[in-house]
């Protein structure tokens, strides 16, 4: 278990010790929640596409209904993670529900596309809701309450919480993908035709996992509102959805902690590129195109190969 | 006589103007092997996914174990106890062995939607598809991807894969295509052992195969039976030979 | 609502429409021909609005801009083949989506270092000024209606070129069987090439057309791309007529619902949430309307493949 996840291991454990290990600016913290934050969104989307082989382009959209029910609760002055949190999760698995009814019936490129589009419904919906700011966002003028107390507006609680819940991510998608169900999921994955010859059908197992997956984006979307403090419905455009699939790849299908090396590369490399130039899209964007053409298991391919 | 345990009553399906079965009418006693031949083009393949239900026939009923399923699913007719192979072996690749078959246990043994111990270290469906693979002669191959496996080991393993879903009825489509001769002697004498425990339903080309195993034969031409019978009274009916006239009788 | 404003908005749906076919005409050809999933042709569209908007202010005129940016974007779709799709087309589509994804990231960010970050002007040609009286009293702009006569001309051509030609005759069969194409001999890649360049080309045309209409820039090919792909999806993938079909029917239910649902919400509610609500729904109509037919034919409208 230890050997063969090493390196997850001690990028969880590197973020654990970076704060007493003198990383404990604003500006540091702030950057390792985003790569926390999006590394979570990532490993669930990276669940659904290496196991059980949906691959969706609208992810971000159940990381910003997550993100939008903090919102909507803030409006009412609801602020307690208690009541905030159950309510993301459930307004997550529900829009991941009603839409996946729908995807997963298609299949390939069809689910992809079918997906990018429930992910602009979302998109264009966030934008028309002029009482949450429509297009110019919401401002959040407080963090999410923890049974009263303001605990995630402390720098070092909001870091280990995160960090947990990333953590907790990881290992809650493991033991799915190792479980009966997840067992059904990869199979069918491989071999639907085989699956069904046995008597199951691959639908419910991955209406399920689809419903999974959007409830732990939905998560992440409240940890994000939370870390940005401002909801805006670029949190679940198109182009955000794409950055995690990239995640997903940059890190290598077919392992979950891949997913976790591809947002800490994406984060880091997209933070720096930025510093450098304002159209730091135009170096990112051939980049992208570069590592698909180039790389085919991601990153976690290579370190798995050089350790045999 | 026993009550039938597959009866296939009038399956016809149409594809534009062409009858592919026209009215295919059998019947498969418990406990027996019962062979479907005939030459390409027959209807073969149809009649297969009409029975395993890929595609639905525009008329005709399926009663499988006193039941009619003409309309079910096809995985709620695997799971009513309809067990098949293909014409092209389908495994999961990159699952083991072991774990292609305890799949198959684990589909017979209740549900699916148990989410938090791992399958892999499940006793009971390791022990059960362990049964299935020694079963099959690859007890010593669990470990090995299936992916890795050679071809005569892929079509055993799709049986051991058949075997632990204890099934009530075997459909095999051509298990010995693509099999060399070595592999094809092993694979009959594996059927031959496997014959006194399942009832069979066999659909091959090899006719070899098929007179050795078979206890009945139907023939099937232009998507039509024009006969049922025992090996020898298919051998001698002056209507199969001349259906085959000119087929290669391999 | 009066029965001219429908008239008016039932327009505006139809040219909204023939815009998307335009774009969706070289999507769903791309992807029934070479199952390739390219997701930067709403960047050609964009492309091709700012060759022509440029192209015309330099010029001086629209109609030299418009002559020059067709070409101009057939050769950009040209070298985009060449340098990054021509590789793609053997890998899986979610390679393809992600290498199209970065192309975006690149020409987004590339336009807004050519041409700056604020919307480009790009005035309409004087022969189509001002407006033509449709119904008594009612004016409408005549540019509109001359984009919509444009994009059915195009669209008419379409039809001949596909059906009636033997190029498109290859482009047909290449969709439904494409190794029978090439087993006839016939240089698959170089049809490919073709069909690219030209998809390409005519995502650009739209883009000049649409120029005048919408505003130039960055990012504005991105929301027709989604569009195009909603097009395709329930046209049915590869079907240039399941394409015009449900271009013109997601071109009229966008337009008709985003002026009609906040009207229609008022029966309900008060009226500013009627317009909020209103807006939300408008926005999620073509979506839904999509999950609809899917849910009673997966494959769209006019499936290719059987």
């Amino acid at each position: 278990m230890i050997r063969r996840n090493w390196l997850p291991l001690a990028v969880l454990a590197a973020l654990a010790l970076a704060p007493v290990a003198g990383f404990a600016s604003s500006y540091e913290t702030t950057l390792m929640a985003r790569i926390m934050i999006l590394a979570m969104a990532a490993v669930s989307l990276s669940f659904l596409v290496g196991g059980a082989g949906l691959a969706s382009l609208g992810h971000a959209a159940a990381v910003g209904v997550g993100a939008y029910a903090v919102v909507v609760l803030d409006a009412q002055g609801v602020t307690e993670a208690a009541i905030v949190l159950p309510v993301a999760i459930v307004a997550a698995a529900l829009f991941s529900l009603l839409t996946g009814a729908i995807a997963i019936r298609t299949s390939g490129v069809h689910f992809i596309m079918i997906t990018l589009a429930f992910g602009q419904m979302a998109f264009f919906t966030a934008s028309s809701l002029s009482a949450y700011g429509g297009d110019d966002g919401y401002t959040l003028y407080s963090r999410t309450e923890v049974a009263g107390a303001r605990l995630l507006e402390n720098r070092l609680a909001f870091h280990y919480i995160v960090l947990g819940a990333l953590a907790l991510t990881w290992a809650v998608c493991a033991m799915l993908l190792a479980s009966r169900f997840g067992r059904v999921l990869r199979a069918a994955r491989e071999n639907a035709q085989r699956v069904e010859a046995i008597g199951l059908a691959p639908y419910p197992f991955r209406l399920t996992a689809y419903v999974i997956a959007g409830a732990i984006a939905g998560v992440a979307g409240v940890l994000l509102a939370n870390a940005t403090e401002f909801v805006s419905p670029a949190i679940l455009s198109w182009q955000r959805s794409g950055e995690l699939l990239f995640m997903v790849i940059l890190g290598g299908i077919g392992r979950l902690w891949g997913a976790m090396l591809g947002a800490v590369v994406f984060v880091l490399l997209e933070t720096w590129l930025a510093e450098i130039t304002p159209h730091w899209r135009m170096i990112f964007g051939p980049l992208l195109v570069i590592a698909v053409l180039t790389m085919r298991n991601g990153l976690s391919g290579l370190v798995h190969r050089r350790h045999g | 006589m026993a009550e039938p345990l597959l009866r296939l009553t009038g399956l016809r399906k149409h594809y534009g103007g062409l009858a592919v079965t026209d009215g295919v009418s059998l019947d498969v006693r418990p406990g027996e092997i019962h062979a479907v031949i005939g030459p390409n083009g027959a209807g073969k393949t149809t009649l297969i996914h009409e029975i395993t239900g890929v595609v639905l026939p525009d008329s005709g009923r399926i009663d499988f174990a006193g039941r009619d399923i003409t309309r079910l699913s096809l995985p709620r007719r695997a799971r009513a106890g309809l067990a098949r192979s293909f014409q092209i072996t389908s495994i999961v690749a990159g699952f083991s062995a072991l774990e292609n078959v305890a799949l198959a246990a684990q589909a017979r043994d209740g549900s699916s939607f148990r989410f938090f111990r791992p399958a892999a270290s499940e006793r009971a469906l390791n022990d059960a598809a362990m049964a299935a693979l020694g079963e099959v002669g690859l007890g010593d191959r669990a470990a090995v991807p299936a992916g890795a496996l050679s071809h005569g080991e892929k079509r055993a393993l799709e049986l051991a894969i058949a075997l632990a879903t204890q099934p009530r009825l075997l459909l095999l489509d051509e298990p010995l295509a693509g099999a060399g001769p070595e592999e094809t002697e092993r694979l009959v004498a594996l059927l031959t052992r496997l014959k006194a425990r399942y009832t069979i339903l066999l659909v091959e080309h090899d006719m070899q195969a098929v007179f050795a195993l078979a206890d009945r034969i139907s023939v099937l031409v232009y998507g039509r039976v024009i006969a049922t019978g025992s090996v020898a009274e298919i051998r001698g009916n002056a209507e199969v030979r001349a259906a085959y006239l000119g087929e290669d009788d391999a | 609502m009066t029965t001219q404003l429908l008239l008016v908005q039932a327009l505006n749906g139809l040219q909204l429409g023939i815009l998307l076919f335009l774009v969706a005409a070289g999507l769903t050809l791309v992807f029934g021909v070479m199952d390739f999933i390219n997701l930067a042709h709403g960047v050609q569209y964009m492309l091709g609005a700012y060759l022509g908007a440029s192209l015309a202010a330099a010029t001086g005129s629209f109609w030299w801009g418009l002559l020059l940016a067709l070409p101009a974007a057939l050769l950009a779709g040209l070298l985009l083949e060449v340098l990054v799709f021509r590789h793609l087309y053997v890998r899986d589509h979610l390679s393809q989506v992600l290498a199209t994804f970065g192309v975006i990231l690149f020409l987004n960010q590339g336009v807004k270092l050519v041409w700056g970050a604020a919307p480009l002007e790009s005035p309409i040609p004087a022969l189509l000024e001002g407006g033509v009286e449709i119904m008594p009293g009612l004016q409408y702009p005549l540019y509109r209606i001359a984009v919509l006569g444009a994009g059915i001309v195009t669209a008419g051509g379409l039809w001949w070129l596909v059906e009636r030609t033997r190029a498109g005759m290859l482009v047909r069969a290449g969709a439904t069987n494409a190794p029978m194409v090439s087993a006839l001999g016939i240089d698959i890649n170089r049809l490919f090439t073709m069909v690219f360049a030209f998809g390409a080309m005519l995502a650009g045309f739209a883009g000049v057309l649409a120029g005048p209409i919408f505003s130039v820039e960055p990012g504005m090919g991105d929301n027709v791309l989604i569009l195009a792909f909603v097009v395709i999806v329930i046209g049915g993938i590869g079907s240039i007529r399941g394409a015009f079909i449900a271009a013109l029917l997601v071109g009229l239910i966008d337009t008709l619902g985003k002026s009609l649902m906040p009207d229609l919400m008022r029966l309900f509610l008060d009226a500013s949430s009627a317009r909020q609500t209103g807006a939300a729904l408008a926005s999620m109509l073509v979506y839904v309307a999509m999950a609809a037919i899917l849910a009673f034919r997966p494959a769209g409208l006019f499936p290719v493949r059987a």
